[in-house]
């Protein structure tokens, strides 16, 4: 009973921070920018699919394939900011919807075209597999790689956010764009950054996450509702926010499945209106 | 630019000639298509669907990713009428979905429309799904996976059987879809209709000229969500059967591709973006699968950058074009 009780809530964690750390990105700069870009599902899977190449094709070692895979997204979500989604800024949301839509299908197209239709597995290195002995109990090494990844993602992001300039004029430009931009932040270069960033992110947390989401051309969509769940509980823009909708998310998802596998997905959407229907703007609104 | 002149909006009863033309269209073919019926009657539900979505999302402004939750109950509802309770009467049946939808559509409207943006497309999507699982879960009435096998259906009007090609389907659709197109038509110019456009417009000036934004846009909602009901009964009784899918996201965002390749807020919409996504999905995904994926996120990009308004604001932009280069 406890053991289980310790597998629900460490797998839960595990994929809560792999949740997060796609999710985050698309909370900033929905926050910042208020575009719905439901494309961002598709840079987490491109990320993982880029990963998996480097390190398949070109040999490249684990530890540089995720690294080069965010870079590589990262260029791509610029080109596409800068081509298509600069022209809806301050548009409609629908044609925001629409547009990115359009978008990841074309992506998943693509992925189809150049990985194939099945699940492609990350081939992890020897030293990740296994378990490791945490005193009071062996986990599986990997998710605890995942966890401590996060967990440095967290911090660097927390201080990036809180402490540097940075962070502080994206937080000033989710708070009040007009006022921000008065006092002379570009808030259009503000936002090509936080952007190429957040999807550098959802790179990341692709890569890492392909051990317990999987990676299928269909990810783009299949977990799109998960990280719009994340981004509307936690709140548009919220660091705190998005990190909480995590955990609640991960370990409600992971202990339904485990204790009652037959309503599937049933209790993330069922606490999710629950949550929205209590704080419509999220934890922590700005 | 030429101003147009005001038109009484409740009068609505003439039809301009241009609005015949889809019908025409669709009476033409049940005789020049007939191995195409069955795929025809598929059409012609999907663009009653796209209208009950037009409704709220083109005249009062909701943006909805789960019109499929009504659309699936309404399926449900008369397939289960049929396989389960043995009421295998169609038009009947067609009228209970409508109002079991409807039912459905006023309480989570209720619910959701207290909500704005993000938050409410959130909330449209995660009833979809609930809905979903639950009908995955409830095998015993839905046949969960496998779909819902049993639905018969008796002869319309105890005359007309349903037969293999179609014809009934076709013709039984086509005339659901007339009745329905000219209810919603005079809802759209009632005044009703005009306060939705206002919401649409500018919610809090409607709001300060002491228009009851919140029960109008439930208002809407709900005779959507009827509309929606009857178009998932048709399928479920034109097909015999209900899959799961109806209640899917994919559908929800599929109708949603429909109405904007066509326009909104303009009801003909449905009739140009329906038979143009399902007859392309038709054709090119017989070649590939990715083609069609491919096709139709570049034509939906395409669209949302260079016609916005769809396909029949890209009609009405050209011939605006052409009286300017006549003058």
């Amino acid at each position: 009973m406890i053991n289980s009780l310790v597998s629900i809530a460490f797998d839960g964690l595990a994929f809560a921070m792999v949740l997060f750390i796609i999710s985050v990105g698309l909370s900033v700069t929905m926050g910042l920018m208020g575009f719905v870009n439901l494309a961002h599902g598709m840079f987490a899977m491109l990320g993982g699919y880029i990963a998996v190449s480097f390190i398949r094709e070109l040999g490249v070692p684990f530890l540089l394939g995720a690294p080069l895979g965010c870079v590589a997204v990262a260029l791509i979500s610029v080109v596409l900011e800068r081509t298509l989604y600069r022209r809806l800024y301050g548009g409609d949301e629908l044609q925001q919807v629409l547009l990115t839509i359009g978008l990841v299908f074309m992506g998943i197209a693509v992925c189809t075209f150049l990985w194939g239709p099945l699940n492609v597995q990350l081939d992890v290195p020897s030293y990740l597999k296994g378990q490791v002995d945490l005193g009071f109990r062996r986990f599986p090494t990997y998710r605890t790689f995942i966890i401590l990844v996060s967990f440095a993602v967290i911090i660097a992001l927390w201080y990036g956010f809180e402490r540097t300039l940075l962070g502080a004029k994206v937080r000033a430009a989710v708070d009040n764009q007009r006022m921000a931009e008065t006092v002379g932040i570009n808030i259009r270069r503000l936002f090509t950054l936080t952007f190429a960033l957040g999807s550098a992110l959802a790179a990341l947390g692709g890569a890492l996450g392909t051990e317990i989401l999987g990676l299928t051309p269909t990810y783009a969509l299949e977990y799109l509702v998960y990280f719009l769940i994340v981004v509307a509980v936690g709140g548009l823009g919220s660091l705190r926010g998005a990190f909480a909708a995590s955990l609640i998310l991960g370990v409600v998802d992971t202990a339904g499945k485990y204790y009652l596998p037959a309503f599937g997905a049933f209790f993330i959407f069922a606490v999710t209106i629950i949550l929205l229907l209590w704080r419509p703007q999220g934890f922590y609104a700005r | 630019m030429e101003q147009p002149a005001y038109q009484n909006p409740l009068r609505t009863g003439a039809m301009r000639p241009a609005e015949l033309l889809p019908w025409l269209a669709a009476g033409s073919g049940f005789f020049l298509f007939p191995d195409y019926l069955q795929l025809g009657a598929q059409i012609l539900i999907m663009v009653l669907f796209a209208m009950s979505l037009d409704m709220i999302l083109g005249y009062a402004g909701i943006v909805s990713l789960g019109h499929a939750a009504l659309f699936g109950t309404g399926a449900y509802t008369a397939g289960i009428l049929s396989a389960h309770i043995g009421w295998s009467e169609p038009l009947s049946g067609l009228v209970i979905a409508g109002l079991v939808a409807g039912v459905v559509g006023l309480v989570c409207g209720a619910v959701i429309l207290y909500t704005r943006g993000l938050t409410l497309l959130m909330l449209t999507l995660a009833v979809t799904i609930l809905l979903q699982e639950l009908a995955n879960e409830q095998e015993h009435w839905t046949g969960g996976d496998d779909g819902l096998q049993g639905v018969v259906m008796q002869p319309l009007f105890g005359v007309f059987e349903f037969d293999l090609y179609g014809r009934t389907a076709y013709l039984y659709a086509l005339a659901v879809l007339f009745v329905v197109f000219l209810a919603a038509r005079a809802i759209v110019n009632s005044s009703f209709g005009q306060s939705l456009r206002g919401i649409r417009e500018n919610e809090r000036r409607m709001h300060a000229i002491g228009c009851p934004v919140y029960r109008q846009m439930l208002r809407a909602y709900t005779i959507a969500a009827v509309m929606a009901g009857v178009a998932g009964a048709l399928l479920a009784q034109t097909t015999e059967f209900v899959a799961l899918d109806v209640l899917s996201f994919e559908r929800s965002g599929d109708v949603m591709i429909m109405l904007i390749l066509g326009g909104t807020g303009r009801l003909y919409g449905a009739f140009i973006g329906a038979p143009l996504y399902m007859i392309l999905q038709d054709q090119l995904a017989k070649l590939s699968p990715e083609y069609w994926l491919f096709g139709i996120g570049a034509l939906l990009v395409a669209t949302i950058l260079y016609a916005p308004e769809g396909m029949l604001g890209l009609a009405e932009r050209l011939r605006a074009w052409v009286r300017r280069e006549d003058s």
